[in-house]
């Protein structure tokens, strides 16, 4: 077997096996533990009064903004990887290449900072 | 057949790696925490159950296994119930690519992927999802503003993270984390492009800080504002879950830090006169505390009791060297050491720093860590570029 194939066996098995034994002390408690359902006991916490209202109601999602930044600079993240990699091996031309693609994304960063979408209101 | 045997081994490893983690990572390391926060504050911390109260988190779990689960009664039931368990098992896949030591003959990691270091980041945001959904499925308000403050600062950190990532990807030449310390045989990465080095140490160690929710940047789960943040309604082995993970996650990114910047298991090159200096330097810090006053002082501790133990490791280096071994300690016990200095870092500065305001927080992150560590990398590269 290809090691690139034996390498994602291995993660997949990890996930496999992460999971049951994540879910075997929880069957241990369903076990050993008392289970007494009471009104009072499931109610949700909050200070110790009767809540009001649920927690799903409107939020105002301030970081939808930072979302939108955080995509772009995670692709270009994404991208230097393999640059970093091999610029050695291509030399000065693969490094004044990355200087542009880098510029224009601190523009980028220059004009989203300025427009206030990296300010927390 | 041969699958069979992989998939066989996989299981022991996963197993092997996942009861470590429960017990040396999260039970020893809650252990660890409470008695490091007892002597920065000048108490005991646990001291009762079984020597120096070493048995107190074993006796906590068997607790907390006899504890009731309550489900909050507007929780959506199925994703509340699954949330635990994504952030436990993104703890245990971060432990893939981290090399051990060296043994046997071969590199004591258990799959050395060929782009361990994106691998890496990818497992340590999973956790997010796990965040996310666990404040949102409770149906409570703290813990929906826990999750959604925890989603934006792991998104804007993760970033900075993934800079200082890339930075030792990019002196190494490779993406493997096993070829990344063979790279570090030379010199620590630290020290590697003066202080550049440094500075993308630095620029990782705030954004891991960051990614694990520690102090100065614990506002997801910020007791004193949020009761826990996103795990307010989660009880028993639920909760225990949490802990597992989220200690999973800091000594996984302890291990990163000093896997890309501390030379990961290998021994520090240093020459025997310089092990004698530094021996002498612990021993005499250690006699001076034992016995002047300083003694009686609660604080001053565990800075007697790790210069009791740098005289110790100073004093084998000295005494290996002399007998003319390379290397002196197993690479293993190199990498604990670098490991647990570095988990004993983020402990102190825990009582060190006040936390951050969401605001300074982000602004840290996208205005200070980002344009930092893109230049770090530009400025790397005309280095190395000039000097081809």
């Amino acid at each position: 077997m290809p090691k690139v194939v034996l390498d994602w066996l291995y993660v997949g098995v990890f996930a496999v096996v992460g999971v049951v034994l994540a879910v075997v002390p929880l069957v241990v408690v369903w076990l050993l533990a008392p289970r007494l359902s009471l009104p009072q006991k499931r109610l949700t916490y909050e200070s110790g009064v009767v809540p009001f209202g649920q927690a799903w109601a409107q939020f105002n999602v301030r970081y939808y903004l930072f979302a939108l930044v955080f995509v772009v600079f995670d692709v270009e993240v994404i991208y230097l990887y393999p640059w970093a990699i091999v610029f050695r091996q291509l030399g000065a031309f693969a490094f004044y290449e990355m200087v542009i693609f880098l510029g224009i994304l601190l523009v980028g960063l220059a004009y989203a900072w300025r427009k206030g979408a990296l300010e927390w209101v | 057949m041969s699958t069979f045997v992989e998939i066989l081994k996989a299981i022991g490893l996963a197993v092997l790696i996942f009861t470590f983690l429960a017990v040396v990572g999260a039970m020893y390391g809650v252990y660890l925490e409470r008695k490091i926060s007892g002597w920065i504050q000048v108490r005991y911390g646990p001291m009762h159950v079984g020597r120096w109260g070493l048995l107190q988190t074993i006796a906590d779990t068997i607790k907390l296994l006899q504890k009731e689960h309550i489900t909050p009664r507007r929780a959506d039931v199925m994703i509340f119930n699954t949330a635990p368990i994504i952030v436990a098992v993104a703890g245990l896949l971060d432990w893939v690519v981290i090399p051990f030591g060296t043994g046997f003959g071969r590199y004591l990691v258990v799959r050395d992927i060929n782009i361990g270091v994106v691998y890496f980041a990818a497992m340590a945001s999973l956790t997010v999802i796990g965040i996310l959904t666990a404040g949102w499925a409770s149906n409570n308000k703290y813990a929906l503003l826990g999750g959604l403050r925890s989603a934006s600062q792991m998104i804007s950190y993760e970033i900075p993270l993934a800079l200082g990532l890339l930075w030792a990807a990019m002196i190494a030449g490779t993406l493997s984390t096993v070829g990344i310390v063979e790279a570090q045989r030379g010199g620590w990465f630290l020290f590697k492009v003066p202080p550049l080095g440094f500075l993308a140490a630095l620029l990782f160690l705030a954004a891991a800080t960051a990614e694990v929710n520690r102090v100065p940047f614990d506002l997801p789960e910020a007791e004193s504002e949020l009761v826990a943040g996103y795990f307010a309604e989660y009880t028993g082995m639920r909760f225990a879950l949490f802990q597992l993970g989220e200690y999973a996650e800091m000594y996984a990114m302890s291990a990163m830090a000093a896997i890309l910047f501390l030379g990961g298991w290998l021994e520090p090159n240093m020459p025997q006169w310089v092990w004698a200096l530094l021996g002498i330097g612990a021993l005499a810090m250690a006699a001076f505390i034992r016995f002047s006053v300083l003694r009686q002082v609660m604080l001053v501790r565990p800075i007697l009791a790790l210069a009791v133990l740098g005289a110790v490791i100073c004093g084998l280096m000295v005494l290996g060297i002399g007998l003319g071994r390379t290397p002196v300690l197993p690479s293993i016990v190199w990498f604990f050491i670098k490991l647990f200095a570095l988990v004993f870092f983020l402990m102190w500065m825990r009582w060190t720093y006040p936390r951050l305001r969401l605001d300074q927080l982000l602004n840290l992150s996208w205005k200070v860590l980002l344009p930092v560590g893109l230049l770090n990398i530009l400025l790397t590269g005309l280095l190395l570029t000039v000097a081809q």
